[in-house]
């Protein structure tokens, strides 16, 4: 005999709110934040200007903003899962059409104040979308193709979009992303093979869509030594960065190839590269370490909330930063070709900071409303 | 909507996010593998490479050795130079900054654009030249402002600097751009320096190594563009050494502006005791400095098209036949021999008949009889008409060979030649005609066949006058003379002999005293006054061209009635003083110079100038209390 439950909650008060706020990970997430502006100050060769003091700046006004988020109630994010992710579509479509009619690639709208990046904002758009469609969505129809079509769509025409700014990192994180998503919702495994053999047989068509210097950069991934001047330039500089620092590093501000500029992009993509440099093999692996407990809260949360939609929201959110961690980490030291994604909390820019931060706001209000239990179809959201 | 759906929806969650969970894990160790693959395993070679990045070995060059005369007075020295330097990201405003250095060193519409091209072309932090060899007022004009010119500043370079322009430039030559044979021939470093230059002509070139000592190393820090941040290591090179010469400027002076003022013209004085060579001159002379940074194509086509060819150093690479001055060799010849003796006498008639052939004698009367010695005075044609076709060519040969002349000399200088003198199996070998009777008779004389450099003749005057086999030198061992230590200098000068009778020296001594200082003698105008400082010498007239015999029928045609290069070439030959010859002198002067005169008109009065001068001062023995007063300032780098 079923135990009958009530959908819904009890709507808790700020203060409760607040103390219930998960404080270790706020924590953690300073720290980072710290190494993150340590960093942007070596960059600049021991000075606040001109990065680590507006990262901090930024790192500020978006914990308030990952606060806020926290604090909303879970079900206001849930109702405006797919306006939110409409919004941003709209957005990303808006700095496309802007892009064709105005010169050369933008991906910027600049909203007086601060400039929007829509496709950093869109990782969130589509985990929040995905997590409201798969908590409709009853455990043995999952593997419907009526209920996949969606959801493949709010992956695909965002990821499409993106492609063609172009943005081939964030195309990548989407899409890596939405299958997380896929595959935690449950879809059977045997659909992944479906997609992943059309994915193949789609290689030679979206290479098509690639713009040369992608290309290059897949090449130059490939043999990245043939042309150390040219293309393969950025990656094998950043090897010779990490290998030089060793195990203990060089010392803070020591760098000699971050300071004496053989390293591109030492404050924005490349970053970890001057970490490995400055602080070794020991200091990259703790940091590492840093964002393996940052995971770790995330499952737990994920694993401590009583509703799918929040479940699938901190997981999904969790392996959004996972991937903009591997893949700017594995770009940097060689194992995937170069593709343009920051390193969390750390690479200096002030979209992907409050994209992420935002994303742990979320998380949080997962964590701090995991009693909250909502319906398949929103019950419980009044 | 059951709650155990929605337990097992959670629990096909949980399974399938601990899965996700392990594929990360496992990536992130593939992140951590490599990384220690990179930083443990590699990290040596990584370490390597990010130093062969940022360490960079640049070379310094050295400061180039100075040439000097015999008392140190600087032929060649080092001048420093200037330069305006503007860092575009230093100044702000660029235009502003140029506005404020042209009100200080005007600079011109085109300087100005190709200062901003510069700029643009290249980073902001690469100095851009605004002006290159600046006056030393111009510098200092920018250099007391440097404050209000943000972003200017002068940079110090060295330039070569020749402060006797071209009195003395065949001697000590040139510096220019290294050249791609340059590189080719040599490995050493410095010649990569942009800067650099090497030696192309005269000392400059033969001493070149000793010179251009060698590269020091200075280990910097670059940044990816190249840009220097710090010195890490600096290794001083050696600078390159001083060449001290023989020549005594004073000396050089006055026989250039002698020559000079005759046109075309060469003149070589020697320290028959030591073999120095005292003054080496060639008129006209270039100047040195503008081979420095390049000749302009106007400098170059005016010294190429000058019919008085002044890029050719005519003391030691210009041929000429001897004329007369070639009387005495061939009467060292003669008594050499035995078969003329200091009282054989030949009877002038003012021609010499060898079956068709007719050889007149300068002086249309004849000398009548005459024997050697005055036939050295008068320096009568026929007595050696007669002596050279007794002796035979091949004697004749043999004795100049022993004289030093038509072999190398062994002068310290590119480009020298040991000019001709004509044997039997030469003439065979290089015609492919046997030597004919008439060519030993034209010997006999100083022309036909025989060509002789200018330093040859001071050589063979030298061995005259000596009796000894001196051999030519330029560069000073020992260095320069100083007033105290070793002012006299005296270095044994272990000349072998020549190897001719003592006697049969006096008599051509005496012949050439005569020349000089008797009346009817070829040069008696040209003689010293003053008994200690005389000398004794030998006219000569080369003939340019063959002149048709029924010319000289009519008597030579001289002075300006011809065409200036078919005149005769004027030569002489001196020593003195007369008791113990030390200073040697010869002379040529080019199509008899600008009056068209012969030796012992034009040529003569050059030798005894330039040989009274060398008495008095006698540079061989002291240093005079005023060595020379070069001309303008003197690097004394």
């Amino acid at each position: 005999m079923e135990q009958p439950f009530e959908y819904g909650g009890p709507r808790q008060r700020f203060a409760e709110k607040l103390v219930s706020l998960n404080w270790g990970l706020v924590l953690l997430l300073g720290v980072i934040g710290a190494v993150g502006i340590a960093m942007l100050y070596s960059a600049a060769n021991g000075a606040w200007n001109p990065w680590a003091e507006k990262q901090a700046i930024r790192f500020g006004v978006a914990a308030l903003v990952m606060l806020a988020a926290a604090l909303v109630d879970l079900r206001f994010w849930y109702r405006i899962a797919y306006g939110f992710y409409g919004v941003v579509l709209l957005l990303l479509v808006a700095v496309e059409v802007r892009g064709a009619v105005g010169m050369g690639a933008q991906r910027w709208i600049d909203l007086g104040v601060i400039q929007i990046q829509p496709s950093e904002m869109m990782k969130i758009g589509a985990m929040l979308a995905l997590a409201r469609w798969f908590n409709g969505v009853p455990v043995e129809e999952i593997g419907r193709l009526s209920r996949l079509v969606v959801p493949a769509l709010i992956i695909l025409l965002p990821a499409v979009l993106v492609l063609k700014q172009p943005d081939l990192g964030t195309a990548l994180m989407l899409v890596l992303g939405g299958g997380a998503m896929f595959f935690l919702a449950g879809v059977r495994l045997w659909q992944f093979g479906v997609v992943l053999a059309g994915a193949l047989g789609a290689v030679p068509v979206a290479w098509r869509f690639l713009r040369d210097y992608q290309k290059n950069r897949i090449y130059t991934f490939l043999d990245p030594e043939n042309d150390p001047l040219g293309a393969g330039y950025h990656s094998l500089q950043s090897k010779i960065a990490i290998g030089s620092g060793g195990l203990t590093g060089k010392g803070f501000l020591m760098g000699t190839q971050s300071h004496l500029s053989f390293l591109p992009e030492k404050q924005t993509d490349f970053i970890f590269t001057m970490l490995a440099e400055e602080w070794g093999l020991i200091g990259s692996l703790v940091l590492l370490g840093l964002y393996i407990l940052v995971f770790v809260y995330g499952y737990a949360i994920a694993f401590r909330s009583r509703n799918h939609f929040g479940r699938l929201l901190a997981l999904g959110i969790t392996v959004n930063l996972f991937l903009y961690v591997f893949i700017n980490t594995a770009m940097v030291i060689g194992i995937i070709p170069v593709v343009g994604v920051p390193l969390p909390l750390i690479s200096y820019g002030g979209t992907a900071m409050l994209t992420v931060m935002f994303g742990f706001g979320l998380l949080m209000s997962v964590y701090i409303h995991r009693d909250t239990r909502l319906g398949r179809f929103g019950e419980g959201v009044d | 909507m059951g709650n155990k759906r929605e337990q097992a929806r959670g629990k096909l969650l949980t399974r399938r996010a601990l899965l996700l969970a392990g594929g990360q894990l496992a990536l992130l160790g593939t992140v951590a593998g490599r990384l220690y693959f990179l930083q443990v395993v590699q990290a040596g070679r990584y370490a390597t490479l990010a130093e062969e990045n940022r360490i960079s070995i640049r070379l310094i060059a050295p400061p180039r050795g100075r040439i000097v005369d015999r008392f140190g007075v600087p032929l060649a020295g080092n001048r420093p130079t200037y330069r305006a330097v503007l860092v575009p990201d230093q100044s702000g405003d660029v235009g502003a900054t140029l506005d404020a250095v042209s009100r200080l060193v005007t600079l011109t519409d085109s300087e100005r654009r190709r200062v901003i091209r510069d700029i643009r072309a290249k980073h902001g932090f690469v100095p851009v030249v605004i002006r290159e060899n600046m006056s030393w007022d111009e510098m200092a004009r920018i250099e007391v402002n440097t404050l209000e010119l943000a972003g200017v500043s002068i940079e110090q370079g060295r330039i070569r600097d020749y402060p006797f322009g071209d009195t003395v430039s065949h001697v000590v030559g040139y510096v220019a751009a290294v050249s791609e044979e340059d590189l080719a021939g040599s490995d050493d470093p410095l010649l990569e320096l942009p800067d650099f230059r090497i030696g192309k002509n005269g000392i400059e070139k033969a001493y070149d190594l000793e010179l251009r000592g060698t590269a020091g190393t200075s280990q910097v820090e670059v940044n990816a563009f190249g840009q220097v941040v710090r010195e890490l290591a600096r290794e001083e090179g050696m600078a390159g050494q001083e060449i001290a010469l023989g020549i005594d400027m004073a000396l050089q002076d006055l026989a250039m502006k002698r020559c000079a003022a005759e046109g075309s013209a060469s003149c070589v004085l020697l320290d028959a005791w030591t073999g120095e060579v005292l003054a080496l001159v060639s008129s006209p002379g270039y100047d040195p400095g503008d081979f420095t940074n390049g000749l302009s194509q106007a400098t170059w086509q005016k010294l190429i098209t000058d019919p008085l060819n002044p890029l050719s150093d005519k003391a030691i690479s210009g041929t000429y036949a001897p004329g007369s001055t070639f009387k005495p060799l061939v009467a060292m010849a003669a008594l050499d021999s035995g078969l003329v003796t200091p009282d054989t006498e030949f009877f002038c008639p003012g021609q010499f008949q060898i079956g068709n052939a007719l050889f007149h004698c300068w002086k249309k009367g004849g000398h009548g009889a005459i024997s050697i010695r005055r036939a050295i005075k008068e320096s009568c044609d026929v007595f050696f008409y007669h002596a050279a076709d007794v002796v035979g060519i091949d004697r004749i040969a043999a004795m100049a060979n022993r004289f030093g002349l038509g072999v190398d000399l062994g002068i310290e200088l590119p480009n020298a030649r040991t000019g001709l003198i004509p044997t039997r199996a030469w003439k065979l070998a290089t015609t492919g005609v046997t030597w004919q009777r008439g060519d030993t008779i034209s010997c006999g004389i100083g022309q036909g066949y025989v060509a002789v450099t200018p330093l040859s003749l001071a050589i063979y005057a030298a061995r005259l006058a000596t009796g000894r086999a001196v051999a030519p030198r330029l560069v000073r061992a020992q260095g320069a003379m100083t007033a105290d230590g070793q002012a006299a200098d005296h270095i044994s000068a272990d000349f072998a002999p020549v190897g001719v009778a003592d006697r049969y020296f006096t008599v051509v001594r005496n012949g050439m005293y005569d020349v000089v200082n008797e009346p009817h003698g070829t040069a008696y105008h040209a003689r010293i006054d003053d008994p200690a400082f005389a000398m004794c010498g030998k006219t000569g007239t080369a003939q340019v061209h063959h002149i048709a015999r029924d010319v000289r029928d009519h008597g030579i045609v001289t002075g300006t009635s011809v065409p200036w290069k078919d005149r005769d070439h004027a030569l002489f030959i001196a020593f003195a003083p007369v008791a113990e010859p030390r200073y040697v002198c010869a002379v040529v002067v080019e199509h008899g110079g600008t009056s068209g005169g012969e030796g012992g008109a034009v040529a003569a009065p050059i030798a005894r100038d330039v040989l009274l001068l060398a008495q008095q001062r006698d540079p061989a023995r002291r240093v005079p209390a005023e060595p020379f007063g070069a001309p303008g300032k003197l690097a004394q780098e």
